[in-house]
């Protein structure tokens, strides 16, 4: 029998928008999963240390502060130094459609911009994620 | 004959309960949707006067009469319009200073500059930290040199200033002042708002440096420095906005910016100064979100709420001090990034409550913002709607249109009761302070933004183009690109600043500035010397990091 979805919520940056990343980790919660917030302004070195320690199946990264083609990428590879690229990333905020793509080249799983359902997001995990 | 009233004796239905159950209840309501506020608030079919308490002198009185609830004016836009004051800043103070020349060609009648993530945290752009982030949401801003360049040919003298910061609120204050010294104009003559409003980044905004204690002196030595050299600034404007922006309810961001705003009262007052010194230079901010009665009913509470306490408990004599004055931006958490052309709608819609709500100035936000930082098309078009509303709907000849209609009325006296509640527990709490650090507001606002995004979600809320009207291909939208060339631009500017300074009078500015965060004289005469010395505003901040620390928030969704 599987466990629960391991899932951290993680707000790298300076910015601190975090009403979506709350929402986003309660629903989450809600839907079964098992969530950890890192909280506000993570450098993605300790969003990295956060996601190998908690063994999680996936990390969500919001993020509003325009600095998303600099701080994810520097996760993504964070992850693979750390022998963790299995780790699903699935990215939210102010994403402008171009820079989705480009981060979905580079290894994210999915963007989701302004607007999206939890109750997608929540789909997407299950999905996405190995039972 | 008068008779002893009989409690038992079956009270008589108003015919305005009779109305509701024979005619109003007849037909059914439409389902789905809910009737409450956005905030929540349950709304009746009707209101008159049987379900209505209104005694007019004393809730509402006259515009410019105690308690303000229908303007602090007594000519309102009668007499003088709202500045239109639009937020604008981006990449290097260079780029920042054309845009502001283009809007003030424009017609727009103030300045209002928003600060990039790095500034706003008290990092330059050089910092780690500040990796990827320079001048992306706003104007990077290292040092005097930088303020230099942002008013290059703005005379200071002849405009007003906004500055959207607030834990290194005291150094951008002082650049400013500096440059005003450049261009010959007394301090004294500068015109302008800093928010320094540091409470509810705690609460909401989480653009923190220090912890609370130091944080809050920071403030009070800024309010009382300038009610002393810059008299016409206004040191603090406290903000709702952030607040709403987090997603708190209509009421929550009434009550928390209240609550904030007397708690700096109540520390000015612990430092010895006089309520009337300094409460006529206090400033609000408050957001105008899409429910159209209970914005308008929000801003009318707010100022029958300030004036009564004011006056009441702060035994404020100078009638100033009961006014609260306000700024106001519309909603950025309502507009989508689908369909953007529709928040031009939304946007013309929140602005004209806070006008029926008697704002002092207005923000209107530009359609593309939920997808990038605004197009100059589009900032011109958010301008444009403030015109549109000034000088052709006719709503700015009359003071407080839609005063005495039963349902604001009835709005305004709910809200202005929630946010005693409010006071109430957070005074419980053992004051603002004690309550931020018990997570209180924070935890009230998560659950009121969770409360919303499932209604959204069940479709009791609709949201057009998001959960119903969308449409399946959209084209896309034209968008405000940042350079990134720009964050190495702006990383040589600050070097080239330090290679250039005398050093040494930098390090003994700093040296002084930590001598006096030790003790407890005021921080602004040191902080006027460093920034004359151009020293950064990274520096000054490491300097008060070493002295008081740094706050670090324990989060909760």
């Amino acid at each position: 029998m599987a466990g629960k979805i391991r899932v951290v919520i993680a707000k790298p940056g300076l910015d601190g928008h975090d009403r979506g990343a709350k929402i986003i980790a309660r629903a989450l919660r809600d839907a079964g999963m098992e969530v950890i917030y890192t909280g506000l302004h993570q450098t993605p070195e300790q969003i990295v240390e956060t996601a190998v320690q908690e063994d999680a199946d996936a990390v969500g990264i919001s993020i509003l502060s325009g600095a998303h083609m600099t701080l994810v990428p520097r996760i993504l590879e964070l992850l693979r130094e750390n022998g963790a690229d299995d780790v699903l990333v699935v990215v939210g905020g102010t994403i402008p459609a171009d820079d989705a793509k480009e981060l979905k080249r580079q290894g994210v799983a999915d963007v989701f911009g302004p607007g999206a359902p939890t109750s997608d997001i929540v789909d997407f995990l299950k999905d996405a994620v190995p039972a | 004959m008068a008779t002893t009233e009989d409690p038992r004796a079956e009270r008589q239905a108003t015919s305005t309960e009779r109305w509701k159950e024979e005619l109003y209840e007849a037909t059914p309501e439409r389902q789905g949707e809910l009737f409450s506020t956005m905030s929540g608030v349950e709304n009746e079919p009707l209101y008159t006067p049987d379900n209505v308490e209104l005694e007019y002198e004393r809730d509402l009185g006259y515009p410019g009469v105690h308690p303000f609830t229908r303007g602090v004016y007594p000519s309102m836009y009668r007499g003088r319009l709202w500045t239109m004051r639009q937020f604008a800043g981006f990449g290097t103070a260079e780029e920042t200073n054309e845009r502001f020349r283009y809007l003030l060609e424009h017609g727009q009648t103030g300045l209002s500059t928003a600060f990039d993530m790095p500034t706003l945290m008290g990092y330059d752009s050089d910092h780690p930290r500040s990796f990827g982030e320079v001048g992306r949401e706003g104007v990077a801003i290292d040092s005097l040199d930088d303020m230099e360049t942002l008013f290059d040919g703005i005379p200071l003298g002849e405009v007003s200033t906004s500055m959207t910061i607030n834990a290194p609120a005291a150094m951008l204050l002082a650049f400013y002042a500096c440059v005003g010294e450049e261009q010959d104009v007394p301090i004294a003559a500068l015109r302008g708002t800093v928010q320094t409003d540091i409470l509810k980044e705690y609460i909401a905004q989480k653009e923190w440096i220090f912890p609370p204690q130091p944080s809050m002196r920071l403030v009070v030595d800024m309010i009382e420095w300038c009610s002393r050299e810059m008299p016409l600034m206004h040191p603090v404007s406290i903000s709702g906005y952030h607040i709403r922006e987090a997603g708190s309810t209509a009421a929550q961001e009434l009550a928390f910016t209240l609550a904030d705003g007397f708690a700096y009262v109540d520390a000015c007052v612990a430092r010895g100064m006089d309520v009337d010194d300094f409460a006529p230079r206090l400033s609000f901010f408050f957001n105008a979100h899409l429910d159209f009665f209970e914005e308008i009913a929000k801003y009318r509470a707010a100022r029958r709420i300030w004036a009564t306490r004011m006056r009441e408990r702060y035994g404020a004599r100078n009638p100033r001090s009961w006014l609260l004055r306000f700024h106001t931006q519309t909603a950025g958490v309502s507009l989508t990034a689908q369909q953007p052309e529709v928040n031009l709608i939304r946007t013309a819609i929140e602005a004209l409550a806070a006008v029926l709500g008697g704002t002092q100035s207005l923000h209107t936000n530009s359609f593309d913002e939920a997808l990038a930082l605004p197009t100059e098309h589009a900032v011109r078009l958010a301008l444009r709607t403030q015109q549109v509303i000034a000088h052709e709907t006719g709503v700015v000849n009359t003071i407080d249109p839609l005063g005495g209609s039963y349902h604001l009325e009835r709005l305004t006296n709910e809200l202005e009761r929630q946010a005693y509640e409010y006071f109430d527990r957070i005074e419980k709490l053992g004051g603002v302070v004690a309550a931020i650090e018990e997570n209180f507001m924070q935890r009230e606002i998560a659950e009121a933004s969770y409360r919303y995004q499932s209604e959204v979600e069940r479709g009791e809320r609709v949201v057009v183009g998001v959960n119903r009207y969308e449409l399946e291909d959209e084209a896309p939208l034209e968008i405000l690109r940042i350079d990134p060339a720009l964050e190495r631009k702006q990383m040589d500017r600050v070097r080239a600043v330090r290679a250039r300074r005398d050093s040494a009078a930098v390090e003994q500015a700093l040296a002084e500035l930590k001598r006096s965060a030790e003790g407890d004289t005021n921080l602004m005469e040191p902080i006027m010397l460093a920034s004359r010395a151009y020293a950064t505003m990274g520096e000054m901040c490491d300097a008060l990091r070493e002295v008081w620390g740094v706050w670090r928030e324990t989060p909760v969704f």
